[in-house]
């Protein structure tokens, strides 16, 4: 079986992050980057389904420009086989995203695709979604347990949702987004980093996977949310019910 | 910056015997008949000064207080003060000077020797309503604050402008800065950004008497006169109160590596040191290593902390962190570094953290090792410099020595400043194991020229070792220092001095070498 995993450099989740001040987006110039946890968790799980021979190749794909690389990289020192660049200087939303994957996905003939729940950044939880409805697969997502039974060529997948967990069975090709207690993504250790650097990276660009970026959304404004205001004491019933009234206006 | 935890309090299930409390006393520490009691006209004139929130006298509220954080020593204060400014430790000061009435100044309460816990009755004098940021100025680096201030709130405060504080520890979330000013903390980035005696550039000092001492400078060069801040500086609190200090702060560093790796021994691990200065010099910010039975005992006793290389064992284990200015220049340097090392198989595994929270656990892993061994029980905990080659042979020796009793010796510490913590881990504290250790600690690594407390200080732990690390001319001198700021020796008794050079006036105001009144 050949797995195809998603990955996307973000914002390190313990960066300080600051609004531009003219708006247009975030001060993203030195502000460290990482693998998002998500996809970090993807890596992880697919390299898990390599250890017990369910899988025999790991790929590695990621959509970004140049810098871009250096979470293949990473990904390749966790122990995955090879990586695939989708090289873009454009900010991408997940439609787009999506139809790239696919594209690399028909390419790469894979037989599973495996995705973070949703990237810290944008928080969109939307690719993995879109992604299976674009190739026609079962998708099952906020996966927290994964097992593949070859024989029958299924997956059985243990979801967490709002109500507890669900568990589902879905046919492959299927495309799995994971959530935090699928698993604890391992350190990449020395030898495997050494290795990764003579791993390949295929270079590749939206025309060359015959995909047509649309451009659906215009950014108009990023503003940092209102501060929180301090709490007044009130004197009174009779003043807090007239505020709730008057100024909250919540009732 | 990482995000750190706040050190916990002692956990109530540690079973301490009363009867061994001093265990590592040489002899039990008699109360001096100078000091006075407490009186009701003394709380009285603590009430008028401070108002009722500054005097504590609940006893459930003094118990955390009397004890210290390893649960080793508990004094019986009746009476605990907090002073919101310096004013008023002045005024408090110089009641207790003009009434012999014994005080022991108190920040976060995260020493390691005592020092900050009565013996007895003595006075708490807490600290920790002086923690207002005073100023910040960001040319120099320069930080003023109150001695009350948390270090993890201070390292937070000026992280907003782009600045960190010199001195990192596992304690940062409730050491106070005067504390850590007053006992010369070391830390994890001593390596790097060295000691207090180098980063303080002034303080706000309270004597016995209750003079106010303004050292405050703001000043990177300053010499007209005597340094007088420098004797407070590790003074431990035996020679004034600090109230202020105004501490220089370096640039945080853009790009933070941290790289943990497993060594097959530590003669392998000062290999692996003397190439990393040679690789990353000036970036190197710390350099730490860990034993294995340290990774076994932290790993079992903290389910929260992980292993950062469980598919291999060795004996030693260092944390390596880089702090430099250029995240593509320092990853390599960190890279090269490694593939070298792990060619010349200096290194039989090891890993690079690739985001902040695998940089964070790792750190976490080293800096729980001391919480590991307090849940396992009672732990000896001694803090040696010596010199490289003999840093963890004291470790082996200890371990042989003791084989046959029902402990574990672990060794771990700060490498890169030839710092041993050397740890003993038995079930409770008993006489035979002591007897094990002590004096052959002091003496083994006395005659290896090196320090019986390295960071940690003297407290109540060991003033009576002082000489095996410093000569008695010198500890004579001490003493007359100690005389003259503090003639009627009422801050901090029965610490840091040995007793004999602890000079008690008696009350017409003669001089006389202490004699232990035995009760």
């Amino acid at each position: 079986m050949k797995l195809l995993v998603a990955v996307k450099r973000v914002v390190d989740y313990n960066a300080r992050i600051r609004v531009k001040a003219d708006q247009t987006g975030v001060e993203l110039a030195n502000v460290k980057t990482s693998m998002n946890p998500f996809c970090e968790i993807a890596v992880e799980e697919a390299l898990r389904l390599k250890e017990q021979k369910v899988a025999k190749e790991v790929v590695v794909v990621s959509v970004g420009p140049k810098s871009s690389q250096d979470t293949i990289r990473t990904a390749l020192a966790m122990g995955a086989d090879r990586g695939a660049h989708v090289l873009t200087d454009q900010a991408l939303l997940p439609l787009n995203i999506a139809k790239l994957l696919a594209a690399v996905a028909r390419k790469e003939d894979a037989n599973l695709i495996l995705l973070g729940k949703q990237a810290i950044d944008d928080d969109c939880n939307q690719t993995g979604q879109m992604l299976a409805a674009l190739l026609k697969w079962p998708q099952a997502t906020f996966a927290s347990k994964l097992e593949i039974d070859q024989a029958t060529n299924k997956a059985r997948v243990t979801r967490e949702v709002d109500g507890g967990l669900q568990t589902l069975i879905c046919g492959l090709p299927a495309v799995i987004t994971t959530d935090l207690r699928l698993n604890q993504p391992r350190y990449a250790t020395l030898p495997n980093i050494m290795k990764a650097k003579k791993k390949p990276i295929e270079a590749l660009n939206p025309e060359a996977l015959g995909v047509t970026l649309t451009k659906a959304y215009k950014r108009v404004k990023v503003e940092e949310p209102a501060k929180r205001k301090g709490g007044i004491m009130v004197s009174s019933v009779a003043e807090l019910m007239d505020k709730l009234r008057n100024e909250a206006k919540v009732l | 910056m990482l995000a750190r935890r706040a050190w916990p309090r002692a956990s109530s299930h540690i079973i301490l015997s009363k009867l061994v409390r001093n265990a590592q006393t040489a002899a039990a520490t008699p109360r001096r008949d100078e000091y006075a009691a407490i009186s009701d006209r003394d709380i009285a004139f603590f009430l008028d000064v401070l108002g009722d929130r500054g005097v504590i006298t609940d006893p459930d509220a003094l118990q955390p207080l009397n004890r210290d954080w390893i649960g080793k020593y508990e004094g019986s204060s009746r009476l605990a003060l907090k002073p919101q400014n310096t004013e008023q430790v002045s005024q408090i000061l110089r009641h207790c000077n003009a009434n012999r009435i014994a005080v022991v100044p108190q920040g976060g309460n995260t020493g390691l020797v005592g020092g900050s816990v009565p013996l007895f009755d003595e006075v708490l004098i807490m600290t920790g309503a002086m923690n207002k940021v005073i100023s910040f100025d960001p040319v120099l680096g320069m930080l003023t604050c109150e001695a009350g201030c948390v270090l993890e709130q201070l390292d937070r405060h000026v992280g907003e402008q782009g600045h960190t504080m010199p001195l990192d520890l596992g304690a940062k979330g409730s050491c106070q800065i005067g504390g850590n000013v007053s006992t010369n903390a070391g830390g994890l980035r001593y390596l790097r950004y060295g000691s207090m005696h180098g980063n303080v550039s002034g303080l706000e000092v309270v004597l016995a008497d209750g003079t106010i001492l303004d050292l405050m400078s703001t000043l990177r060069k300053d010499n007209t006169g005597y340094d007088l801040k420098q004797l407070f500086i590790g003074g431990e609190g035996t020679l004034g109160i600090i109230t202020k200090v105004a501490m220089l702060c370096p640039v945080k560093p853009a790009s933070v590596q941290v790289a943990y790796l497993a060594v097959p021994t530590f003669q392998h691990a000062q290999q692996v040191f003397q190439k990393a200065k040679q690789h990353l010099g000036e970036i190197l910010s710390a350099f730490e290593f860990l034993d294995h039975p340290s990774l076994i005992m932290t790993l079992k006793h903290l389910p929260n902390i992980k292993n950062p290389l469980p598919d291999i064992q060795t004996p030693i284990y260092l944390v390596v962190e880089t702090s430099g200015s250029n995240l593509e220049h320092d990853f390599g340097k960190l890279e090269v570094f490694l593939e070298e090392a792990y060619n010349d198989e200096m290194i039989a595994d090891g890993t690079i953290a690739q985001d902040s929270s695998q940089q964070a656990s790792i750190w976490n892993l080293r800096e729980s090792i001391s919480e590991g061994l307090r849940h396992a029980g009672a732990v000896y905990k001694y803090d040696l410099s010596l010199p490289p080659n003999d840093m963890y042979k004291l470790v082996e020796e200890m371990r042989s020595r003791m084989k046959h009793l029902p402990v574990t010796v672990v060794g771990y510490g700060h490498m890169g400043d030839s710092n041993l913590h050397l740890n003993i881990s038995a079930a409770k504290y008993d006489q035979e194991i002591l007897s094990h250790i002590e004096p052959f600690v002091y003496e083994w690594t006395a005659s290896k020229k090196g320090s019986i407390s390295a960071e940690h200080g003297l407290g109540q732990m060991k003033p009576e070792c002082i000489t095996y690390s410093k000569s008695q001319e010198a500890v004579d001198l001490m003493g007359k220092f100690k005389s003259l700021l503090d003639p009627n020796q009422i801050l901090n008794p029965y610490k840091l001095l040995p007793e004999k050079n602890r000079l008690y006036q008696p009350a017409h105001g003669h001089i006389q070498q202490s004699s232990a009144v035995t009760r």
